[in-house]
């Protein structure tokens, strides 16, 4: 094995892939890094950027007040526009359909609007 | 209370408008911190999560039950932000450049301070957001979501060799940045 043709430039090139784990890393990459304490030492810092990008997931943003709305509203459109394609083509409208579903979910859908920071709260419990 | 996510999608695929939004509300934060983490800012996030439950309420009714609907919906916001952030480049006359300089954050971080976890957390975004889109996207989705390569070279409209090799270069200006050697500091110092 020609150890001596790996510099740690290569190993640097090849660290960011090797993080990804499946399929063992080429053996003479790997016995480099087993005798270089600057490849090891990057190769830790790869571990804590993975561990930090990872810690991410667990952080949730705020949306803009405002976003729900627009995202009812604009969902509240194509449903209009589905119902009259729906009734256009002589097929029964969904939304018909849909009520008695509508009732078996009403348990959930009623503890969520209590924990809701919506600002339809009102109108849904009224609804 | 957690909601009954599998009782509210079946009802919203038998066309429950008020199940839909229960989805909604129940995932919607969710979604957008992921536009967010995506596109890099909070008007392109908000548009893009208003595109993305559009288009998963038209596409409901083709989505299985085996996936995680969740899941699915990440996968709805990454390819609306791929095309948000094209649309972007465009209208900017902007270049796919990879080689730009990243301006220090910090010039006196001391990588061996025992950091603050909101602090790191916002030196970790604010990285992301100065990656340019195309090493973000894939980072985010692949080291943030765990979405597979091959889910993320779909939704990106890329091969599966782009995305890896995309995902390698945002990893290593990531690390240089974030994690730097100690010569990288030096040299960064002067
Ligand atoms: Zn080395």
């Amino acid at each position: 094995m020609r150890s001596d043709t790996i510099t740690c430039e290569s190993v640097a090139e090849r660290l960011p892939q090797i993080m990804d784990g499946g399929g063992s890393p080429d053996p003479a990459i790997a016995g480099h890094v087993e005798a270089c304490l600057r490849c090891q030492a990057e190769l830790v810092q790869y571990r804590k950027l993975l561990r930090s990008l990872h810690q991410l997931r667990t952080e949730v943003l705020e949306p803009a007040p405002g976003t729900l709305t627009s995202i009812f509203a604009s969902i509240e459109a194509a449903g209009e526009r589905g119902a009259i394609r729906s009734i256009l083509s002589g097929r029964r409208a969904a939304y018909v359909g849909g009520i008695a579903v509508a009732t078996a979910a009403a348990g959930a859908a009623g503890a969520l609007v209590l924990a809701s920071r919506a600002r339809r709260r009102s109108l849904r419990i009224a609804s | 209370m957690a909601p009954d996510m599998a009782g509210l999608v079946t009802a919203a695929k038998a066309g429950d408008r008020q199940a839909f939004e229960e989805l909604v509300r129940a995932t919607y934060t969710d979604a957008y911190t992921l536009a967010y983490r995506l596109t890099g800012n909070e008007e392109d996030a908000s548009d893009v999560v208003q595109e993305a439950y559009l288009r998963a309420f038209k596409s409901l009714k083709r989505f299985r039950g085996d996936a995680q609907f969740s899941t699915w919906l990440y996968r709805i916001v990454a390819n609306c932000a791929a095309t948000a952030l094209g649309k972007r480049a465009k209208n900017r006359h902007e270049t796919l450049d990879d080689d730009a300089p990243l301006a220090d954050l910090r010039p006196d971080y001391d990588p061996d301070a025992r950091l603050d976890a909101s602090v790191e957390r916002e030196r970790v975004t604010e990285a992301l957001r100065e990656l340019p889109d195309g090493l973000r996207q894939v980072v985010v989705l692949r080291d943030v979501y765990d979405l597979p390569h091959e889910a993320i070279a779909k939704e990106l409209g890329i091969s599966e060799a782009a995305a890896k090799v995309r995902l390698h270069r945002a990893r290593r200006r990531l690390r240089e940045r974030l994690f730097p050697l100690r010569g990288e500091e030096a040299a960064r110092a002067v």
